[in-house]
C-alpha cells in the first residue's frame, strides 16, 4: 500500500471497494472507524451487504463485475464538473488526454445502468471522494480476483490521481493483503518475473549482477505463473517444489487441479499439516509454524518485522530455513549460512529497496521499504512529490465483462470469498478449536427470495453446481446478499468452493475470476 | 512467565503479539501493546495463534510415498531424493521442467532462500506464490 494502516484514522473520506476488511482486517477495519469519528465519510462499493457495507455512510451495491463503468461514470463527472485536482495533474500526470477521451464514452447515466446503481448516487460519492481534503482508497479481492483485475486497479489509480489524493500522509491507496506474508514473497522475488526487489529478470544488467552474487548462469526469460505451472503440470512442468501452499483448495477448480497435481513425474510438498496438496506429493518434508522461526515478514503497509522463535518444531520436523539450507546445499550451491540474519544481510545487498534494513533496527518497530542505506529512516508513505517513475500516468482501463454471467441453465451469480473465523484453506484455523467452534460448517449465502423460490430454509442443504463440478451446503438466509446471487467462503474441505470456480485468469496479473461465475441451485433431500 | 514478542500468522495487518511460553509449549496469545500498527489489539484469529502450533496433526517426520500410503524416512534419505530426483528432471528434459511454489506464510529469509534454490539451482524463472488466491 502507498501510505501506513494508522494513517487511514486521518482520511476525511475511504473509499472502499472489493473489500470485507471487517471480517478479513478486523484490526484495520478499527482505522477506519476512527476516520468515521472523527467526521469521515465512508463509502463502500460492495454487491453484498457486508459487515463493511452495514457499518458505511453509503452503501453502493453494484451489479458484479461492474467496477470500470463505476470508476469510468464517476470519473467522467469530476472532469466534466472539475472537481478533479488541475494542479497535480498538470505537473505531476501523463496521458489525461486519453483518459479524458476513455471516459467521453462513459456518461454517469450509462454507468449508472452497467452498475444498477441511481445516477445520483454516483455523482454524489464521485463529489465526495473528490472534495475531500484527503481521499484514501481501499481494496481487496473483491477487485483484483476478476477477469479484469489489472484494469479494476488501474482505474483505482486513475481516479486516485485525478483528484490528487496521492502522496499525503492521509490520501494514498491500500490493497490489503490476504496473508501476511504476501508482501514479503513479493519483495523477495518468490514471481517468475523478478529478482528481490522487483529487479527484472530479463533485463542483462540485473542478472549478470545476479549471477555474480549466487555464481551460477541464470536464465533470462521469465517463468510461469502458479496457475500456468500447474496447468502444464505433466507436460512441460514435470517436477514442482511445493512449500507451505495448498492449491488443491485454494486455486480454480480444483478438480483439475488434482489430475495435475497427479500426473507430475516428482511432487515434493514441505508443510506443517498433511494438506489436500502433501497428498499428491511422492515426498512430504514437514516444515516449522510461524512460532518456531527466526525471521521477517512484511506486512501490507511495507514494514519489516521480527518474528521470533519461541518453540521447537515437534518430533523430526525442522524449521523451513535449515530445510532450505540442506536443500540448496545439496543442489550444489553455497547456502551456508548459519543464521537466518545471514540472508538477511545478502537480501540488503542485493535489492537497493531494502539495503538499510538489518535485524538490530528492526528491533522495536519494523521498518518500512523503500529503505536504502543504513541511516535512511523507512517511508511511512509512498509517492511524496513526485512518482517512483518521475511523473505518474494514466492508463486508459479496458472493461471486461466476466467471462461467465448467468444464464438460462447456470442462472446465479457465486462469488467466493473468507469469512472471519477462518483463515486461507483452513490447515491452520479449522484446527484451532475457538475458531472452528465459531464456524465448524462449510455454508452458502442466499438471500430470503432466492431460498424461498428453491423451497428451502435455515440450515438445509443445496447442492450448487457449475459448469465445473457440484458441491453440497448448508444454506444460510440472509439479506446480505442481493437475490440472484450466492457467495461460498472457500475455506472448507469438505465443501470445497474451489471445485465450482472458473479457471480463467486476469491476462496481466494472472489472477483468477473467483468473484464471478455462473452457478445452479438445487435442494437436496437425502445426503 | 516466558512471553516471546512476535507477529501474528494470519492476515497481512502484521498485528505484533506475545506467545506465553510453559516448559516448551506456546500456551497463550496477548497482545503487544508497543506494536505500531495493532498498539494491543488483536483480532479473534490473532487471540487464538497459539492454538494449531501443537495439533497433534503436525507432521514430525520426512515421509515418502509408497504405493498408496506414506512411509518415515530420514532426512538424509529426503533431502537426497528430493535434489536427486528434481536435478534429474532438469538434466533429462531442461531447468523449465521444473518448478517451484513459494510461500506467503514463510518468512522473507525463506522466500529468499526458495527462489534462489529454484533459480540458480535449476536455470529457471518457474517460482511463483499464491498472492493471488
Ligand atoms: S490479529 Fe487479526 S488483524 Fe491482526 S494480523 Fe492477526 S489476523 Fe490480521
Amino acid at each position: 500500500m502507498t501510505n501506513s494502516i494508522t494513517d487511514l484514522a486521518g482520511s476525511e473520506c475511504i473509499f472502499i471497494i472489493g473489500s470485507n476488511a471487517a471480517e478479513s482486517h478486523p484490526i484495520i477495519m478499527g482505522e477506519i472507524y476512527k476516520a468515521a469519528e472523527k467526521g469521515g465519510t465512508i463509502i463502500v462499493v460492495d454487491p453484498r451487504r457486508t459487515a463493511v457495507a452495514e457499518n458505511a455512510h453509503i452503501h453502493l451495491s453494484i451489479e458484479p463485475g461492474t467496477d470500470i463503468p463505476l470508476l469510468a461514470g464517476m470519473m467522467r463527472y469530476i472532469i466534466d464538473e472539475g472537481f478533479y485536482d488541475r494542479e497535480f495533474v498538470d505537473a505531476r500526470v501523463d496521458g489525461f488526454d486519453d483518459l479524458k477521451e476513455f471516459v467521453a464514452e462513459w456518461s454517469v447515466e450509462r454507468a449508472a445502468e452497467e452498475c444498477r446503481i441511481p445516477a445520483a448516487v454516483i455523482r454524489n460519492v464521485a463529489r465526495i471522494y473528490a472534495e475531500a481534503a484527503e481521499s484514501a482508497i481501499v481494496y481487496c479481492m473483491g477487485i483484483t480476483q476478476h477477469a479484469c483485475g489489472s484494469a479494476n486497479v488501474t482505474a483505482l489509480c486513475d481516479l486516485a490521481m485525478l483528484c490528487g489524493h496521492v502522496g499525503t500522509e492521509h490520501s494514498g491507496i491500500y490493497p490489503l493483503r490476504g496473508q501476511n506474508n504476501v508482501q514479503g514473497a513479493c519483495d523477495m522475488g518468490a514471481l517468475p518475473n523478478v529478482y528481490p526487489g522487483y529487479q527484472d529478470v530479463s533485463d542483462h544488467a540485473i542478472k549478470a549482477k545476479f549471477e555474480g552474487a549466487w555464481g551460477r548462469e541464470l536464465s533470462g526469460s521469465p517463468g510461469l505463473t502458479v496457475t500456468e505451472m500447474i496447468r502444464s503440470a505433466g507436460r512441460e512442468i514435470r517436477g514442482l517444489f511445493i512449500m507451505a501452499e495448498n492449491p488443491a483448495l485454494s486455486d480454480p477448480d480444483v478438480t483439475h487441479v488434482a489430475q495435475s497435481l497427479a500426473s507430475l513425474d516428482f511432487l515434493v510438498v514441505q508443510d506443517i499439516f498433511m494438506t489436500e496438496t502433501a497428498k499428491f506429493a511422492h515426498l512430504v518434508l514437514p516444515g516449522g509454524s510461524f512460532a518456531e522461526k527466526t525471521g521477517t515478514f512484511t506486512n501490507t503497509e511495507r514494514r519489516f518485522q521480527l518474528v521470533r522463535k519461541a518453540v521447537e518444531p515437534p518430533g523430526n520436523a525442522k524449521d523451513d530455513f535449515s530445510i532450505l539450507c540442506l536443500l540448496g546445499t545439496a543442489a550444489g550451491l553455497d547456502f551456508s549460512y548459519t543464521d537466518p540474519r545471514d540472508v538477511m544481510t545478502e537480501i540488503a545487498r542485493c535489492a537497493p529497496a531494502y539495503g538499510g534494513v538489518t535485524y538490530e533496527r528492526l528491533e522495536r518497530q519494523g521498518l518500512q521499504w523503500p529503505c536504502p542505506h543504513e541511516e535512511h529512516p523507512g517511508t511511512p508513505y509512498l509517492h511524496k512529490g513526485r512518482f517512483t517513475r518521475g511523473k505518474g500516468l494514466f492508463v486508459v482501463p479496458r472493461h471486461t465483462p466476466p467471462q461467465e454471467m448467468p444464464d438460462d441453465e447456470y442462472p446465479f451469480y457465486l462469488s467466493t470469498g473468507r469469512m472471519f473465523a477462518h483463515y486461507h484453506t483452513g490447515t491452520m484455523t479449522r484446527r484451532s478449536p475457538f475458531l472452528n467452534r465459531e464456524t465448524e460448517m462449510a455454508y452458502a449465502e442466499m438471500n430470503p427470495l432466492d431460498a424461498l423460490g428453491i423451497g428451502v430454509g435455515e440450515g438445509d442443504t443445496i447442492r450448487i453446481s457449475t459448469r465445473r463440478g457440484s458441491i453440497i451446503v448448508a444454506v444460510r438466509v440472509t439479506c446480505r446478499i442481493a437475490s440472484g446471487s450466492i457467495f461460498v467462503p472457500f475455506h472448507f474441505t469438505e465443501a470445497r468452493a474451489n471445485v465450482l470456480t472458473n479457471p480463467v485468469l486476469d491476462p496481466q496479473a494472472k489472477t483468477p475470476e473467483f468473484k464471478v461465475c455462473a452457478a445452479r441451485l438445487e435442494k437436496v433431500i437425502d445426503r | 512467565m516466558n512471553l516471546v514478542r512476535t507477529i501474528c500468522p494470519y492476515c497481512g495487518t502484521g498485528c505484533g503479539l506475545l506467545l506465553r511460553v510453559v516448559d516448551g509449549t506456546a500456551v497463550a496469545t496477548y497482545p503487544d501493546r508497543e506494536h505500531p500498527v495493532a498498539r494491543g489489539h488483536l483480532c479473534i484469529k490473532g487471540w487464538t495463534a497459539h492454538e494449531f502450533i501443537h495439533h497433534p496433526d503436525r507432521l514430525t517426520s520426512p515421509l515418502v510415498k509408497k504405493g498408496d500410503s506414506f512411509k518415515e524416512i530420514s532426512w538424509d534419505d529426503a533431502i537426497k531424493l528430493a535434489m536427486d530426483q528434481l536435478l534429474g528432471i532438469a538434466g533429462k528434459y531442461g531447468g523449465d521442467a521444473v518448478g517451484g511454489l513459494s510461500s506467503a506464510k514463510c518468512t522473507n529469509e525463506e522466500n529468499y532462500l526458495f527462489q534462489k534454490m529454484i533459480r540458480a539451482g535449476f536455470h529457471t524463472n518457474n517460482v511463483d506464490h499464491c498472492a493471488r488466491l
